[in-house]
């Protein structure tokens, strides 16, 4: 029998002290299975980004246990984490986080250097993962020479470009036409028919009706947790 | 992830700031080029002056009458200065040169020309004074013997009177009487106002006869046979003349003695201790620059790695273990640190090459090995401390750093 590969229990987070207390989290419980693809919802501050961070290795709850892949976080050493961060996990931030005056090919390439991919097959895999977001022709640009939307499909290309078994999306699509959107989403729906494991965090509908499971979030708690038929990406256009 | 990759990661962080990276380069250059130069320029002062008492003879005593009385008795003759050369009472003197001197008026065709010092000596004087003849040759023994009207002159006289002309074996006339130009002395660069070219040198014996008369010598040159001896010398010639000057024992000789010792060692000692200070206070100078240096190199390195804590957090996100990203930033300040001050030792021994205020700098060694260690300390230090902290961050804390 295989551990799930996200399983949070009584997770808390608390930002700040006194006056300024934040409960963001207030005792989360969630199991992800391999395979599986979640959608997250919820109003502005309900502590999706938050959460998301915490399933990602990049920050730390303050009270309970989340094993990824069956084995503790809080218990691994940097190294662990990084082999983690960069191997198991494509994160996609709300923020798009790419690294300025470094261009797009540059920054896609990236977590295949940490990987130790040679540079020649990284530069491949690199414009293949821009092909698929549909910026082959953005390679040599760098972020400021990028719009929004362009940014975010370059981060989408680098979560990709590793190959990850676990893909997480802060809004992956928070700044995408309808087109983009739809082009994004296909390359998901190709990842989850692969087997690979989605989450990701939304506003839109349609873009949660793709998901297999709908997570609603309300003020730190899990409110509703339920599985759905994906509506399928070809019916969408025509509506 | 191999060495090679980090250091191609380094150089395109490098390369993507070129203004950013090209002004710490500037800041180290200009801190390590401001050390060494003003140390150098230091340095080079001190030589120059010890250079100049090293012309004057460093192994050499002059004895100078003191001029109390000007009676016969305490007057320095050519006989005293003959007893100085004692093998036995004065085993450490190589060489003694009684010295007469007066100004003098040269004439040649009807061109005239003061000289302050018109010197009567011996033949040993040259060598002993560090005054070695440029063109023809000084005067001989024989000369001195049968005093013979020759002279040698100094580069000023020989301008002024033999312009465009060799002045050699030409005939000019002092104090009514005819010398006969044998040599010219080499150039020799003035320690003081005096200009120690404008004299000229003529044997004792005919100078006496001319121009000073028979009285007392101005003074004694006395050479050691080595420089260490000078003082051993000093005390034979005390001994020599105390007893020959007849200076008792107990009465007078605590008032003073009839004649002065002059020691060019000493006033080397004093002036190399002068030229030490000097350094010294150039070195405090350098180092409060390479301190205000240092602090700028600081500050761009805090101000690179602080902005630069977001990339950090981002490059860590996507699986960059924190070894790497030190590694990185280490190079990346090392490269600048390093190439800084190559570019500073460079432009230091460019500055070096011309003389600045007056002075020819001198590059003092250890000071450039400072310099370059100092700043590349520093850049190490202060590149490497912000980013080994950004890097222990959790990657959403360095990415929420503003
Ligand atoms: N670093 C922080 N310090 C203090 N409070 C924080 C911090 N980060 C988030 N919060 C608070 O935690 C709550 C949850 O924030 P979070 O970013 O998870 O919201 P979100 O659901 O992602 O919202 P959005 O849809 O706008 O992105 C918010 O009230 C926010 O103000
Ligand atoms: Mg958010």
């Amino acid at each position: 029998m295989t551990a799930p590969v996200l399983d949070v229990r009584e997770l808390k987070k608390i930002y700040g002290t006194g006056e300024a207390t934040v409960h963001a989290l207030r005792g989360v419980n969630l199991v992800v299975e391999r395979g599986d693809y979640v959608a997250i919802m919820g109003s502005s501050g309900s502590g999706k980004s938050t959460l998301m961070n915490i399933l990602g290795a990049l920050d730390v709850p303050t009270s309970g246990q989340y094993l990824l892949d069956g084995v503790d976080v809080s218990r691994l050493a940097d190294r662990q984490l990084a082999l983690a961060r960069n191997r198991l996990i494509g994160f996609i931030f709300q923020a798009f986080n790419l690294i300025p005056r470094t261009t797009a090919v540059a920054n896609v390439e990236l977590p295949l250097a940490y990987a130790g991919v040679k540079p020649r097959e990284r530069r491949r895999r690199a414009m293949a993962a821009l092909e698929v977001v549909g910026l082959a022709d953005r390679a040599k640009h760098e972020p400021n020479q990028l719009s929004g939307g362009q940014q975010q499909r370059v981060a989408v290309a680098r979560a990709l470009v590793t190959e990850p078994a676990l893909l997480l999306a802060d809004e992956p699509t928070g700044n995408l036409d309808t087109r983009s959107t739809d082009d994004v989403l296909t390359v998901f729906d190709q990842l989850s028919a692969a087997g690979r494991t989605i989450v990701l965090i939304t506003h839109e509908p349609e873009v949660g009706d793709r998901a297999k499971r709908l997570i609603r979030l309300v003020d730190g708690s899990i409110v509703t947790d339920q599985r759905q038929a994906p509506v399928l990406a070809t019916g969408r256009h025509q509506a | 992830m191999s060495f090679y990759e980090v250091v191609r990661f380094a150089l395109r962080g490098l390369s993507a700031n070129k203004l950013r990276s090209a002004l710490t380069m500037l800041g180290i250059l200009i801190g390590v080029a401001a050390v060494i130069l003003l140390v150098a320029v230091g340095n080079g002062s001190a030589k120059a002056i010890s250079d100049r008492i090293e012309a004057l003879g460093t192994n050499t005593i002059t004895v100078l009458s003191s001029g109390r009385g000007g009676s016969t008795s305490t007057a320095l003759t050519p006989e005293i200065a003959d007893a100085l050369a004692d093998p036995v009472l004065a085993p450490d003197v190589a060489s003694v040169s009684p010295v007469v001197s007066s100004s003098a008026t040269l004439t040649y065709e009807g061109t005239d020309h003061d000289v302050s010092s018109f010197v009567g000596t011996t033949p040993g004087w040259f060598a002993a004074s560090n005054t070695p003849v440029g063109t023809g040759a000084a005067f001989t023994a024989d000369d001195e013997a049968q005093g013979r009207r020759v002279v040698v002159l100094g580069q000023t006289v020989a301008e002024e009177l033999f312009p465009g002309v060799d002045p050699l074996d030409k005939q000019v006339t002092v104090g009514g009487a005819l010398f006969t130009v044998v040599g010219v002395l080499q150039q020799k660069s003035s320690t003081g106002f005096q200009d120690s070219n404008d004299t000229a040198v003529a044997p004792m014996s005919a100078v006496r006869q001319v121009l000073t008369g028979y009285g007392s010598l101005n003074s004694i040159l006395v050479e050691a046979t080595d420089p260490g001896k000078v003082d051993a010398v000093q005390s034979e010639v005390s001994t020599i003349l105390d007893q020959r000057l007849e200076v008792s024992a107990t009465g007078a000789a605590s008032t003073s003695t009839p004649y002065r010792i002059q020691n060019a060692s000493q006033l080397l000692a004093t002036q190399t201790e002068t030229a030490g200070t000097f350094t010294t206070l150039l070195g405090a100078v350098a180092a409060i620059s390479l301190l205000v240096g240092g602090i700028g190199i600081t500050n761009i390195m805090l101000v690179t790695v602080t902005e630069r804590t977001r990339e950090i957090g981002i490059r860590k996100a996507l699986g960059a273990p924190r070894r790497v990203i030190l590694t990185q930033f280490l190079i990346e300040a090392t490269l600048l640190s390093v190439l800084g001050g190559a570019l500073g030792v460079a432009a230091a021994l460019i500055g070096s090459s011309f003389e600045i205020v007056g002075v020819k700098p001198v590059i003092v060694p250890s000071s450039v090995g400072l310099a370059l260690g100092v700043s590349i300390a520093i850049g190490l230090f202060f590149g490497g401390l912000p980013a080994s902290r950004a890097a222990r961050l959790r990657p959403i804390d360095a990415l929420r750093y503003e």
